[in-house]
């Protein structure tokens, strides 16, 4: 009978049916940062538990980590507390960790399909919620909380209830100037925040199949925003050519086997879905969000919708969001000023999106007073940028070249908003108060797209300058 | 398991917070999250949603000592930080009662032992206005029956099956349960081609 990915990864790592008609699902891998994890240790201590299976979690810093320099014992002392507890945790229990001097230091999300930890096939876990992102390379990739991080730690398992598999298809060709961040935009908000609460979303279809797996990543990782904790895409060869020669890839006649075992997990032709989406590529303009959550979207040509057309239940919400982000409904989204241009995050912080956005600032001028900063997710991404020269065209431009950490996609470090500051950024949430300022605004867009504003001071729609 | 750890039914005096999308950034700002414990949370609970709006539930006296929180659809989107769940049980919320919640945050609630139940919309709705009139009188969640109770009212409260066995066995943390598959743990590790080198 033909399976899903889903199927196959769920019944290949199933110990048993638990008393509660849970399945006790083991973990392939399981990645760690400073945040989420410190309670979980403590609670694994009070218990007299040992981690069971050290060599399969592995650790980096990254949401606390200080861009400007990472030079220790940090300025931020609670910072530094955080940062301390994690490097004692790893050594008392045996877990590798990719700290700042390994050169290998990067957000979590970044860092794992980077050095070939993350692998077609896997059950990985995470206590972040964006572990989503790891689906891109056909794994299955759960964020979960600090309770469920000790039982990783002391079972390698989770007790989970299977969830429904939506598949979502994009055909046709994406247009120039339109990118993976525009297409999981353009799917949050044809399917709502919530609509994915309960599914994991297979992504599909000749558009995803022609995507980069940078791209794919950037596509996977937000499936939270969409409600999904899981999403992922098929491994195929994109996938395998992608993880040839990674650090933790497998090597030689390994490599080859681990290919035929990769393949072997993906969706059967023929395959059921619960659900089953279709959207057109050569429909997606660029997106921007207007409001307080990431299906409240427009396309870069369209106009800031009014409650009043919203439909009865989304009305007051439309109202609150407008309100909050001091935007007029009726106006044209483009156009709209900014004070701070973000260019970083797990969603978007690889080289590929450095790229993008290096392509639109060069001998280009970030405008007369925006704050503007490119963070690169990891330490690899920030040196391969350098080898290219992307730096100097950031630097040139008149943006910041930062070190790689979360920063200001959820300002835990220095790198916050202030008071009402708009924001473009190329994170992940538009939430009331998520980059550092209470009352602070953030416009979500690709990265391009935030090079565009950056430079216009502005909304801008990045396809008149790509020329 | 010890008997303190069942929630069989959690009665209690509501706290109604309405709106939907309500996410863990608000529910516990990331500022909050730079300790290495859980202590003190509780103060910083909905912290700049309350300094935003002096009508906030959570900045009402007549709330004070509420042990069910009352929430519209989507409640603790967002974030996997269990600081948010942390944060209410400190407290002093001892379940939650909306007409749906986030995945990762339902899970966390669960894994703490306090107790989501989701109503249909209609429902939801009339216990929001309900509970938000009479501050003063008490919700009966009922995890066995799956019922939710107020002033005279009946609902159906769903749950799924594995959490309500969770919270009816006192099994929440499920970390015990877990170990009990012993070498069974191993014996899958070893099945998969990742785990022994393809």
């Amino acid at each position: 009978m033909a399976e899903t990915l889903l199927d196959k990864i769920w019944r290949a790592h199933t110990v048993r049916t638990l008393p509660s008609g849970q399945t006790q699902l083991f973990f392939g891998l399981h990645l760690i940062h400073e945040v989420t994890s410190p309670q979980a240790f403590q609670m694994l201590r009070e218990a007299g538990l040992r981690v069971r299976f050290p060599e399969r979690t592995f650790a980096t810093i990254d949401h606390i980590v200080p861009t400007a320099s990472q030079a220790r014992p940090f300025g931020d002392v609670l910072a530094e507390e955080m940062t301390v507890h994690l490097v004692r945790n790893c050594k008392e229990f045996g877990i590798p960790l990719f700290d700042l001097d390994s050169g290998r230091q990067g957000i979590v999300h970044v860092i794992g399909p980077e050095l070939g930890l993350t692998q077609p096939g896997m059950t990985i876990a995470c206590g972040d919620s964006h572990t989503s992102t790891h689906g891109a390379l056909g794994a299955l990739a759960f964020g979960i909380g600090t309770s469920q991080v000790r039982d990783i730690l002391a079972t390698q398992c989770l007790a989970l209830d299977k969830p429904k598999l939506r598949q979502i298809s994009i055909e046709g060709t994406l247009h120039r100037g339109v990118y993976a961040k525009d297409v999981i935009l353009a799917i949050i908000h044809r399917l709502g925040v919530k609509g994915g609460v309960g599914y994991a979303y297979e992504y599909a279809g000749s558009a995803i199949e022609a995507m980069s797996m940078e791209e794919r990543l950037t596509i996977c990782n937000m499936s939270i925003e969409g409600g999904a904790r899981v999403g992922y895409v098929n491994p195929d060869a994109t996938t395998c050519a992608y993880l040839k020669g990674r650090s933790f890839t497998p090597q030689g006649d390994a490599f080859d086997r681990a290919v035929t075992w990769w393949m072997s997990m993906a969706t059967d032709p023929g395959a059921a879905f619960d659900d089953v989406v279709r959207m057109d590529a050569g429909d997606i303009e660029p997106m921007v969000t207007w409001g307080i959550n990431p299906g409240q979207s427009v396309g870069v040509g369209e106009r800031i919708p009014d409650p009043v057309a919203a439909p009865e239940p989304d009305r007051a919400a439309w109202s609150e969001a407008l309100t909050f982000m001091s935007l007029q409904p009726g106006r044209p989204i483009v156009g709209t000023p900014i004070n701070v241009a973000f260019i970083g995050s797990c969603t978007n912080a690889r080289l590929s999106d450095l790229r993008a956005a290096a392509e639109v600032a060069r001998g280009r001028k970030v405008a007369k007073g925006i704050r503007a900063l490119v963070v690169p997710g990891s330490q690899a991404v920030a040196g391969a940028a350098e080898a290219e020269g992307l730096h100097e065209i950031f630097q040139e431009a008149g943006f910041e070249w930062r070190k790689a950490g979360c920063s200001l996609c959820l300002g835990m470090n220095e790198d916050k908003l202030t008071g009402r500051e708009v924001c473009a950024s190329s994170s992940n949430r538009n939430f009331k108060g998520r980059q550092g300022s209470p009352t602070g605004r953030t416009l979500l867009m690709s990265p391009a797209m935030v090079a565009a504003a950056a430079i216009a001071g502005k909304v801008t729609d990045v396809r008149k300058l790509l020329g | 398991m010890s008997q303190d750890n069942v929630r069989r039914r959690i009665v209690g005096r509501g706290i109604a917070l309405p709106g939907n999308d309500i996410n863990t950034d608000r529910i516990m700002p990331a500022r909050y999250l730079k300790s290495v414990t859980f202590e003190g949370l509780e103060a910083h609970l909905f912290e700049d949603d309350r300094r935003q709006a002096a009508d906030h539930p959570f900045n009402q006296t007549y709330y004070r000592g509420a042990s069910i929180l009352v929430v519209g659809q989507n409640f603790g989107s967002g974030s996997s930080r269990e600081h948010a769940p942390e944060g209410l049980r400190r407290w002093g919320i001892r379940g939650i009662v909306g007409e749906s919640f986030a995945e990762i945050f339902f899970g966390n609630c669960v894994a703490i032992g306090l107790p989501c139940l989701t109503l249909n919309a209609a429902d939801g709705g009339w216990l929001m206005e309900a509970v938000a009139r009479y501050p003063e009188q008490e919700i009966l969640l009922d995890v066995e029956n799956r019922l939710v109770r107020f002033v005279g009212r009946t609902f159906p409260g769903m749950i799924p099956d594995g959490a309500r066995h969770q919270l009816l066995t006192g099994t929440w943390n499920a970390t015990g349960v877990l170990l009990e598959a012993g070498d069974a743990i191993e014996l899958v590790a070893k099945r998969l081609p990742y785990v022994t080198g393809y």
